[in-house]
């Protein structure tokens, strides 16, 4: 009974959840160019998307991004906590509401203060400018879920490690860093997804002739967007959804924890 | 957990493989950077371009004059091309942004471009020293035929009570006031505080009556029946009308605005030669007619009209009218930076107007 | 001493692309076009529109974050009660939408919520009364439910899994009922994140722009939507710097309540 209710309630907010991605993929079949009717059943946007070499220039920036600035995010961010949790009262509040500043103000604020930084230095916005954006904000994703997990450690266990004889580097990786992988990993997961998502930001800080996804969709929402854009994002979907079953259907080497 | 990381760069590298970078040893020309409205050109004729010059392109799209604006005069970004609407070119050249086209090298731009449209572009590019016309149109009122019976003939329609939540408006400020100022009788240039305001009241007193403000999303609407009636770009007509036969497109009588976007170079590009031998190469007939059959503006390429093979487009009236019919068109011209205050913060009453 | 020096890189980029470029913001804010200072770009939040738009603007991501609250939290702890072996597929489930663009997902619930869209075509087929929220703020609070849901379940699920299960059987088999055993072990256990997770909802939903544009036709002006206009039509960014800092202000109550509260949750964590 409780059971049922409970299946029922994950069932509902799946739907919630998805039922926008089932409508864009049942629109990147659709025949005709406007999402407001439908044209016939159709596979030629698959096909097409391969050949649209903006869309390919802009998925490669995309994901180049997305990899690059989150992996530099969790390696600083997560040796950013260490230190963090290690710091007094006084100080540990300062940096940490520093480290909020990207995540809570508006998006907007932070594009247009990052793309003014630039051209006082008189860097030129293109693909770089995005990158050092996008680590920017990604750092606090990545603070924010290794933090709670770094607060619930208990102190003591490191200091033991190092009575008994092992460096810091040691310590951390033998003692800390087991318990705060789920928070690193899931840290990293974010960064990559909201660098994926960003739109405000990279919008102000990148300059002509680069194009994220976000940015080239922004530019069509106007427009209508073109269909191609919704098999892209199927395909997109669809690989993450089957490298997922994939990957939990292999045995696991020893469980988590 | 681990997998979750190999999961992802799996997934990224074999995206990367199929996405590739483009090479540079194709063009061995240069580039041009050429900034434009979103789906505003047949991108096939960008490709030939770039085979026929050796001139890479790198393209850029942006939705509204209004945001087109400060990057172009940030200088962040250096376009070589751009392609604004006419009050937008006038602005641009007011704030000493553009550059002077040197029209020996733009032939095509001279034989194929029709002069009346030279002739309209004086109002803002007086001398025509900075501009070359690419798409022009009118406002107007699209309207279903299955949900309005009566005939359109009037802005006033927009203000009708049976239409409640099946209007659809522009969600632009100069187009908003334009339908306003124009249903009063007024000019869309007014710069009069009254005028303004009783433009201001007639637009709080539609909100109501409004189901959105919005850009291009008006064609969806309208091609899915969500809407009765909507104010449209005349590009858009054709386009909507192939995709629902029920929709119809008129010109208001009290008179509309007759638009203008055109190519011009902004003082600070690099690549000034490629920027006019890229603007040439659109105003050739045949790559002008390509243009205009993919994005359906009107395209004022004379050259480009006498190629057009259906006599129903040729003649169509959404896509040429014949001017001389309408005695109200204006265009816009821009009205100075006290004037453009005035009008945002009086929109801004508009959008901020709720009536609960 | 060697910890502190860990911090040394990331204080550095602190500075530069947070704490100048924010200085920058402020110096805009307080200034006029001709460079000279002044307090009329912060003073003019107190204008009827701005006002209005603030106002609303905290009332829809307020409404929005509770209910994403009271969608979340029962399902964290569903989904925490779960396999430990399905985490990871967890936590996926909830990140994969992201993965589609979010431009693309909002303009998916027009297409879902219009007069006739899908979810009225159902509703019309087993002849129900239609769902007419589309342009109005409860659209634009399901937006903002849907966009930032992820980032509310995601912390408390994080906190409620790191809750060490002994700990619950020890209320338990000393005799506190299950209300008991939650209001006063799992939940102050679980509150990091849901801080964490309320900061996560409010500050953007506060802010967007977005999808009052998309799925509320532009009729109802946030906050947001006035500094976006003013930085990308109007170009008047001195005025939306000296909004954007009012906005700040804000966010920094939200800040320092939550540092309020996470002291108390530090305190019942141990």
């Amino acid at each position: 009974m409780k059971n049922a209710a409970r299946r029922i309630y994950i069932a509902l907010i799946f739907i919630f959840m998805y039922a926008p991605i089932a409508t864009l993929g049942v629109l990147s079949f659709n025949a005709s160019k406007s999402r407001a009717k439908w044209g016939g059943f159709t596979v030629k946007w698959y096909v097409s998307l391969f050949e649209n070499e903006e869309i390919m220039r802009a998925l490669w920036n995309t994901l180049s991004i997305a990899l690059i600035s989150s992996l530099v995010a969790t390696v600083v961010g997560t040796i950013s906590c260490i230190a963090i949790q290690s710091m007094k009262k006084k100080g540990r509040a300062i940096v940490m509401g520093v480290t909020n500043i990207p995540m809570l103000n508006a998006d907007i604020v932070t594009g247009i203060s990052l793309m003014l930084l630039f051209i006082v230095l008189g860097i030129r916005l293109g693909f770089f400018t995005i990158l050092l954006s996008h680590i920017t904000f990604n750092i606090p994703y990545v603070i924010l879920s290794v933090m709670p997990r770094m607060k619930q450690l208990n102190p003591s266990v490191y200091e033991a490690a190092l009575d008994l004889g092992a460096s810091h580097v040691q310590a951390f990786f033998k003692v800390i860093f087991p318990d705060i992988l789920p928070g690193v990993l899931s840290g990293f997961l974010m960064a990559f997804t909201m660098s994926l998502d960003d739109f405000i930001i990279t919008y102000f800080t990148k300059g002509p002739g680069i194009d994220t996804l976000s940015t080239k969709i922004y530019t069509e929402v106007r427009k209508g967007i073109k269909p191609e854009m919704y098999a892209l994002s199927t395909i997109i979907f669809v690989v993450v959804l089957v490298l997922l079953f994939l990957v939990n259907r292999t045995p696991k080497d020893k469980p988590a924890k | 957990m681990k997998k979750l990381f190999s999961l992802v760069l799996c997934l990224v590298t074999t995206a990367c493989l199929f996405a590739g970078c483009g090479s540079s040893d194709k063009y061995p020309n240069g580039k041009v950077y050429v900034y434009n409205w979103g789906e505003y050109i047949d991108e096939e004729t960008i490709k030939l371009f770039e085979k026929e010059t050796g001139i890479e392109v790198i393209y850029d799209e942006f939705d509204t004059n209004e945001t087109m604006y400060p990057k172009i005069e940030a200088g962040a970004s250096n376009y070589d091309v751009v392609c604004p609407s006419d009050y937008m070119i006038q602005k641009m050249i007011d704030n000493d942004l553009l550059a002077e086209l040197n029209w020996d090298n733009l032939p095509n731009a001279r034989a194929n471009i029709g002069a009346e449209y030279y002739e309209q572009s004086l109002a803002f590019d007086p001398g025509n020293l900075y501009s070359v016309p690419y798409c022009w149109g009118t406002v107007g009122i699209l309207y279903n035929t299955t949900m309005v019976d009566e005939p359109v003939t009037s802005w006033s329609i927009l203000w009708d009570e049976t239409y409640k939540d099946s209007i659809l408006m522009q969600d632009s400020v100069r187009d908003l006031f334009m339908v306003a100022l124009k249903e009063l009788g007024y000019s869309m240039n007014s710069t009069n505080e009254s005028e303004l305001q009783e433009a201001k009241e007639l637009l709080i007193a539609q909100k109501p009556l409004v189901q959105a403000y919005v850009i291009d999303q008006v064609r969806d609407k309208m091609i899915g029946d969500e809407a009765a009636i909507g104010v449209i770009y005349s590009g858009e007509a054709i386009y909507t009308q192939r995709e629902n036969p029920n929709l119809a497109y008129v010109i208001p009588e009290e008179g509309t605005n007759i638009w203008i976007d055109s190519w011009v170079i902004p003082k600070n590009a690099e690549n000034k030669e490629n920027a006019e031998k890229f603007i040439d190469f659109m105003c050739r007939g045949d790559i002008a007619l390509m243009n205009f059959e993919f994005i359906t503006y009107s395209t004022p390429n004379t050259a480009a009209r006498d190629l057009i093979e259906d006599d129903d487009i040729r003649n169509s009236e959404i896509a040429f009218p014949d001017l001389s019919k309408y005695d109200k068109l204006e265009t816009f011209s821009y009205l100075g930076e006290e004037a453009d205050t005035l009008y945002n913060n009086l929109w801004k009453e508009i959008k901020s107007y709720t009536s609960y | 001493m060697n910890k502190k020096m860990l911090s040394l890189p990331y204080l550095f980029w602190c500075a530069v692309f947070i704490i100048i470029p924010l200085c920058m913001v402020v110096y805009y804010g307080l200034t006029d076009k001709t460079g000279a200072f002044t307090l009329a770009n912060i003073a003019a939040i107190a204008t009827a529109e701005h006002a209005k738009a603030l106002w609303f603007s905290l009332l829809l991501s307020f409404a929005g974050t509770v209910i994403c609250l009271l969608l979340a939290y029962p399902l964290a702890m569903i989904l925490s009660g779960m396999k430990v072996s399905q985490h990871s597929f967890i936590v996926l489930i909830f990140i994969l939408p992201m993965w589609m663009n979010f431009l693309l997902r909002t303009m998916a619930w027009e297409t879902l919520l219009e007069k006739n869209g899908i979810i009225n075509t159902i509703l019309h087929f087993l002849h129900l009364p239609a769902l007419n929220i589309i342009n109005t703020p409860s659209a634009i609070i399901l937006g903002m439910v849907y966009n930032f849901l992820p980032f509310m379940v995601l912390p408390i699920y994080n906190a409620l899994t790191k809750i060490d299960n002994n700990v619950v059987n020890a209320a338990r088999d000393l005799g506190a009922g299950s209300f008991q055993t939650f209001s006063r072990i799992i939940f102050p256990l679980s509150l990091p994140g849901v801080i964490s997770g309320i900061t996560m909802v409010f500050v953007p939903a506060l802010t967007t722009f977005v999808i009052s544009t998309l799925l509320g036709g532009s009729k109802i002006l946030l906050i947001g939507n006035v500094i976006e206009q003013e930085f990308t039509q109007t170009g008047n960014w001195h005025l939306g710097s000296g909004l954007s800092i009012v906005l700040m202000i804000f966010i920094l109550i939200n800040m320092v309540l939550s540092a309020v509260f996470d002291k108390d949750g530090e305190g019942a964590t141990l």
